[in-house]
């Protein structure tokens, strides 16, 4: 078990150091100067050179890289070159909203994605069934941020059940701000949903068919003990991973969740940083995501590992 | 004693199951969904094909004179948009672009996905660094590398595809490679191995042939992610450009004038779900039918 942890930690940090370099080498290889956008396209070649220097980028590539990595240990990710405010500050501000959109739609999926999947389990072959798979398939065919724009349309303008757009915070007003996030999160985790809808019902049928679940039928347990000892536990597995798989999913749903929303997260912020070539903010932002991608995954492999004794023998599949 | 080990694919009398393109076929066939999914997918791509003589005016042709018409309009099927453009036209040839993207993203995945799939699989060197090569890709989101792109080259349909190839290029080497782990520990394989085979051979062979409906599989499970990846990337500017027709451009502008012509928005997303569901319905049933213990069919 130790083992496999060191096995997948070791992984994990190469992937990140990786990762790194990609989007260091990345933005730098963007067109446009950021040095000649902070000081203006006016500047005479000694005020360039000042700026230059400033950001670091008179040093040698290699240098600027190590630079960067030293800063950042100290969890610093330089200045916006937009508009001088320290990165981290603004990630501080923005990433809160996007991990609440992201948890509460990951919640909303899983709910929705299990009762779907045992419904659609428990009533093979009858109209409930038919409904769930429909659902599933409408899920995975109809582009979350097209169901968005309707929504706002009929929900949240016509129906005037939910604000169309806006952010309240969470931790200052939990019940606003939670209202505020429902018909974001309800639109991102759509997809999600659909997806854990399908697998919980095809680890249903699979479980459902194995030996201990007829000798637990065969003792008289009662149906229901046997779905949530023996079925859902099984289930909950594959939510697990697929949650994990989705993630990048998530994040890219996020960005478009946001921007039809107008809600102030980290995918507005990586928008205007790329079109307006905000270097630090970039590779911030990319880096963020990059790390928390990898860390959750590590999280739910080892998560996994622990439920399911077979995966550590296998090393690093 | 002599052992004859078969290859179950090029000897399908062996199964017991006689021919297995017969028996895909009847399965295919047997899947009233499948089906549809199937009639959907023909006509989308006639549609494709055919679009300059579907559409009734050029994508891209204003009536200054008739903007916001209903649909139904005579001569105008599902109405016009802000600038008087048909948009059934732009839908026609939208279609055709997210079949271009998804198509060419599909192309990009299997084409490099498979050989570094079949290599990771066979070889565990190779394994290693493929497989660290594939952790740092899958730890970017597509629209990171999208980002990337069209900062780095500016936004287009070649690089709205490039980014959802890379995107999905991870998952398509896990498949191969997972499918060749399985085929390798295979009677047939063992067997050609043990008459010293070269890896080429045995991966040309026998493993390829066998992957080969995963890899199918996996091809119809990334076209209509990917089509939905075009409508997303050109909807947030990053992807297909005006005037080119997109259905991912017609939302975003369409979202403009939302309350004054709501259909304008609300066809380019049916014609968006209507390209997925083809897919999704056909790769459902195609998985179906190549999945050989797949027997609690009707």
């Amino acid at each position: 078990m130790i083992r496999y942890v060191a096995t997948r930690l070791w992984q994990s940090a190469l992937t990140l150091v990786l990762a790194s370099i990609v989007v260091f080498v990345g933005v730098r290889a963007l067109p446009g100067d950021p040095a000649l956008a902070m000081a203006g396209e006016e500047a005479t070649p000694a005020q360039l050179a000042i700026v230059r220097a400033q950001l670091g980028l008179d040093q040698s590539v290699p240098h600027q890289y190590f630079a960067f990595l030293g800063k950042l240990l100290h969890g610093d990710f330089g200045n916006s070159t937009r508009t001088g405010t320290p990165v981290t500050d603004l990630i501080a501000t923005t990433l809160p909203v996007t991990l609440w959109l992201s948890a509460y739609a990951i919640v909303v999926a899983v709910i929705v994605g299990i009762v779907f999947g045992v419904i659609a389990e428990r009533f093979r072959g009858r109209w409930p069934e038919w409904i769930t798979n429909g659902f599933a398939l409408i899920g995975l065919s109809v582009p979350n941020f097209w169901l968005g724009i309707l929504a706002i349309l009929y929900l949240a303008v016509t129906l005037g059940w939910f604000p169309a757009s806006g952010y309240v915070d969470v931790v200052a007003n939990p019940l606003k701000g939670l209202y505020y996030l429902t018909l974001p999160a309800v639109i991102l985790g759509t997809s999600l949903a659909a997806v854990i809808m399908r697998q919980t019902r095809a680890s249903m049928i699979e479980t459902m068919k194995t030996d201990y679940v007829r000798t637990a039928n065969a003792k008289g347990l009662g149906a229901g003990r046997v779905l949530f000892r023996y079925g859902l536990r099984n289930s909950l597995i594959v939510v697990v991973t697929i949650v994990g798989l989705q993630l990048g999913g998530l994040i890219s749903g996020a960005v478009v969740t946001e921007r039809i929303f107008a809600l102030p997260g980290f995918g507005k912020l990586t928008l205007d940083a790329v079109f307006t070539r905000d270097y630090p903010v970039i590779q911030a932002v990319v880096l963020v995501i990059t790390l928390s991608y990898i860390v959750i995954n590590l999280a739910v492999d080892i998560l996994y590992s622990v439920v399911n004794p077979k995966i550590r023998v296998g090393g690093s599949n | 004693m002599a052992i004859t080990v078969v290859d179950p694919r090029t000897d399908a009398s062996a199964a017991g199951l006689g021919s297995a393109r017969g028996r895909i076929w009847r399965s295919l066939r047997g899947n009233a969904l499948g089906m549809v999914g199937a009639v959907l997918l023909v006509l989308v791509v006639l549609v494709a094909i055919f679009a300059p003589l579907i559409a009734p005016y050029g994508p891209a042709e204003v009536h200054f004179a008739t903007p916001f018409q209903k649909p139904g309009t005579v001569g105008f099927l599902l109405g016009t948009d802000d600038l008087g453009r048909d948009i059934f036209s732009r839908m026609v040839f939208g279609v055709r672009a997210s079949l271009e993207v998804g198509a060419l993203c599909v192309v990009l995945s299997v084409v490099i996905g498979t050989p570094l799939g079949l290599l990771a699989g066979y070889w565990k060197w190779l394994d290693a660094i493929i497989s660290r090569l594939t952790d740092v890709t899958l730890a970017f989101p597509f629209l990171i590398i999208a980002v990337g792109l069209a900062a780095i080259s500016g936004p287009s349909l070649t690089n709205a595809a490039i980014a959802l190839g890379i995107a999905h290029i991870p998952t398509m080497i896990r498949v191969v490679r997972g499918e060749t782990l399985r085929i390798k520990e295979s009677d047939f394989v063992l067997g050609a191995m043990s008459m010293d085979a070269s890896g080429l051979r045995i991966i040309f062979q026998h493993v390829l042939p066998n992957a080969a409906s995963a890899i199918i599989v996996q091809a119809t499970v990334i076209m209509p992610v990917a089509v939905i990846g075009e409508a997303l990337l050109s909807f947030l500017g990053l992807g297909i450009q005006p005037p080119t027709p997109s259905l991912g451009i017609m939302l975003s502008d369409a979202q403009q004038y939302i309350f004054r012509s709501p259909t304008a928005a609300i066809f380019p997303g049916i014609g968006i779900a209507v390209i997925c569901l083809a897919f999704n319905l056909f790769g459902d049933a195609l998985r179906d039918a190549l999945d050989p213990t797949n027997t609690s069919r009707k």
